[in-house]
């Protein structure tokens, strides 16, 4: 099976400060890939990078075996149209009601009704658990889980093959966090997603990944959680067996979400 | 046709095309609002043809589904009902109610709630300025009786950006404008052989008038609307908020300086512009009417009596306190949206180009009562 996400020893590099020294990252098919680091460590740029919003100095990401780096303005916006993105503060758009937030996209790219472009939206946002009223409110009256599901119904707008979160659980209460991983794992289910998330919370990693990349010195370590957590690497050891991740390993389900 | 209608022995036939995927929303919609249905009887929905679909694909091919149950068709699948719109139906519950109704009420009421929504606005307006007025008055009290809530560094840099920055276009408007005035002025005043009148004019118009009003409106646009979109986006990103937790008034800390440091700033810039306005009289007057620069002194020191310049000058304070005041409250009404941002700038410059001149003509009137 082809790759459906492939870098390759991408380097970004900001004045002398190097932040990805050789960069390998690979994403099958129907993963739920989790990318996980230090503060710093260069997860939002290798998330920009991969999305092409950002030239990398050297190396090559492939996004459906289509290289991001070298695609002229027209192909990347076909290459976009096959991923979905959420960003960490949800990104919708101010001015707009949530229902216009998840059309925008649609009207943009099909020419539809106004009812046919409800529906479709209204489907989107009754799926990921918004009820019916939420549709004409706008982003301000949501709230922070409100705004990340709204975002998901946006991401989801084009029927992507992939989808990018980035700190999708961020800022959450536990009991929310949870409901939205579920979320996240039956969406990818039912509609056979590939996911990439960027995030800190172990809970989450645990509950949905099947793969994780842990960006260490530029450079990204990557395996399945079973692997990664007995990776000997200092800092990948502080993080899943330090005070904070030793609630989070302990809980009976982990081992199960391991395989999930 | 996306969808082939074919009549059979049993009833109906809807083939559907290859692809049902967002890619041909277009032509899947309108394979949708086309075809015609049967009234009665039985329907195949036949998609042994396709090869993809996805959600927006499943979202028409359900939306036809129901189109045919509701005119009481009984619709069977070939070869089944696909899975992924049992998951539409799950997402999508019981269908929405009433819906018609509330759109109808709404086009009723629509000039008559936008009366209200304006009346009401108009109100809350009215009161928000007062109220808004006090806290600066408050503020601007503490902020006088002590030399720390004076807030300082903050004044200063309030001065150099309203002022400092805006020296170059104010100083080069006042000159053009008497430039233009003193222009038309000799052109009028040389058929009556009273050129050296133009002096007159220029001074008088430039040091009662155009000196501080155009000043006034340039700072109105540059500094108005930066103090609208300053506090605006600070209010978008709670930063007024985590001012009041940690138990600052954000009027003090973020009103006060701007208020107090454009009503410094602002006569600085009118006696500049009043200075460049005499300098173009002077330019103008020597190149067209012939007047040395030692006349035009001697005829603007006679022309002048003691409160001409002072006159002008007098309105650049209140004029100062007006557009911070309005673009600052502008600026802390921004809530929720980009838009409301864009909005209130946009209102706070207008607004303070209009009071700057209502104030004006107010003045023009107190002056000629009072006879000065």
């Amino acid at each position: 099976m082809e790759p459906i996400i492939s870098v390759r020893g991408v380097v970004n590099r900001f004045g002398s400060q190097v932040v990805h020294a050789g960069l390998d990252m690979e994403v099958m098919p129907g993963e739920v890939f989790g990318i996980v680091g230090g503060s710093g460590s260069g997860k939002s740029v290798l998330l920009r990078t991969m999305l092409g919003l950002q030239q990398p100095a050297a190396g090559t990401v492939r996004i459906e075996g289509r290289d991001v780096t070298e695609a002229s303005p027209s192909e990347l916006v076909g290459i976009k149209r096959r991923y979905g993105v959420t960003f960490q503060h949800g990104a919708l758009f101010t001015a707009l009601t949530v229902a216009q937030n998840v059309e925008l996209p649609i009207a943009e790219y099909h020419p539809v009704g106004e009812a046919t472009l409800r529906g479709l939206a209204e489907m989107r946002i009754r799926m990921v658990g918004l009820s019916a009223d939420a549709l004409d409110k706008y982003p301000s009256q949501l709230s922070g889980g409100m705004v990340k599901r709204a975002a998901l119904a946006r991401a989801l707008a084009l029927d992507p093959a992939l989808l990018f979160l980035d700190e999708p659980t961020a800022g959450l209460d536990p009991i929310s966090a949870a409901a939205f991983d579920q979320l996240v794992l039956y969406l990818q289910r039912s509609l056979r997603l590939t996911v990439v998330m960027i995030t800190h919370d172990l809970d989450t990693i645990f509950r949905t990944c099947n793969r994780v990349g842990v960006i260490v010195d530029g450079r990204m370590i990557s395996g399945t959680l079973a692997e990664i957590v007995q990776s000997e690497h200092p800092w990948i050891r502080q993080y899943f067996h330090g005070e904070r991740a030793r609630h989070a390993t302990s809980q009976p389900n982990a081992a199960e979400g391991l395989h999930g | 046709m996306y969808l082939e209608t074919r009549q059979e022995t049993v009833g109906i036939r809807l083939r559907a095309g290859r692809s049902w995927t967002v890619d041909r929303l277009g032509l899947l919609e309108r394979a949708l609002t086309q075809v015609s249905l049967p009234a009665g009887g039985t329907a195949v929905i036949d998609l042994t043809a396709v090869e993809a679909l996805d959600l927006s694909g499943a979202w028409v091919l359900r939306s036809l589904e129901h189109r045919l149950l509701s005119r009481g068709v009984e619709v069977q699948w070939a070869p089944a009902r696909p899975e992924l719109l049992g998951f539409v139906d799950e997402a999508l519950g019981r269908e929405a109610e009433g819906e018609e109704d509330e759109t109808t009420r709404r086009l009723m009421a629509i000039p008559l709630e936008r009366l209200g929504i304006f009346t009401v606005g108009l109100g809350a307006d009215v009161r928000q300025h007062l109220a808004a007025l006090g806290e600066l008055t408050l503020a601007l009290g503490r902020a006088l009786s002590s030399l720390r809530r004076l807030r300082l560094p903050s004044l200063i840099r309030q001065v150099h950006e309203t002022g400092v920055t805006a020296i170059p276009i104010v100083a080069l408007i006042a000159f053009l404008i008497s430039v233009i005035v003193a222009y038309i002025g000799a052109q009028q005043l040389r058929q009556f052989g009273g050129e050296i009148f133009v002096v007159d004019l220029v001074t008088i118009a430039v040091l009662r008038e155009l000196g501080v009003l155009l000043t006034a409106i340039i700072v109105a646009g540059r500094s108005g609307s930066a103090f609208a979109a300053e506090l605006g986006v600070m209010k978008l990103n709670e930063e007024v908020d985590a001012l009041r937790a940690i138990g600052m008034d954000p009027v003090e800390v973020l009103v006060a300086p701007r208020v107090l440091g454009l009503v410094v700033a602002l006569p600085l810039l009118t006696v500049l512009a009043d200075f460049m306005g005499l300098a173009g009289g002077a330019l103008l007057s020597w190149a067209l009417v012939d007047i040395t620069f030692t006349q035009y002194a001697d005829r603007v020191a006679e022309s002048l009596s003691t409160t001409t310049f002072w006159i002008g000058l007098i309105k650049a304070p209140v004029f100062a306190f007006a557009i911070a005041m309005i673009g600052t409250l502008r600026g802390m009404q921004v809530r929720g949206s980009s838009r409301e941002l864009g909005r209130l700038t946009t209102v706070a410059v207008v607004e303070s180009i209009f009071v700057v001149i209502f104030l004006d003509a107010a003045f023009a009137v107190l002056f000629m009562e009072l006879d000065i």
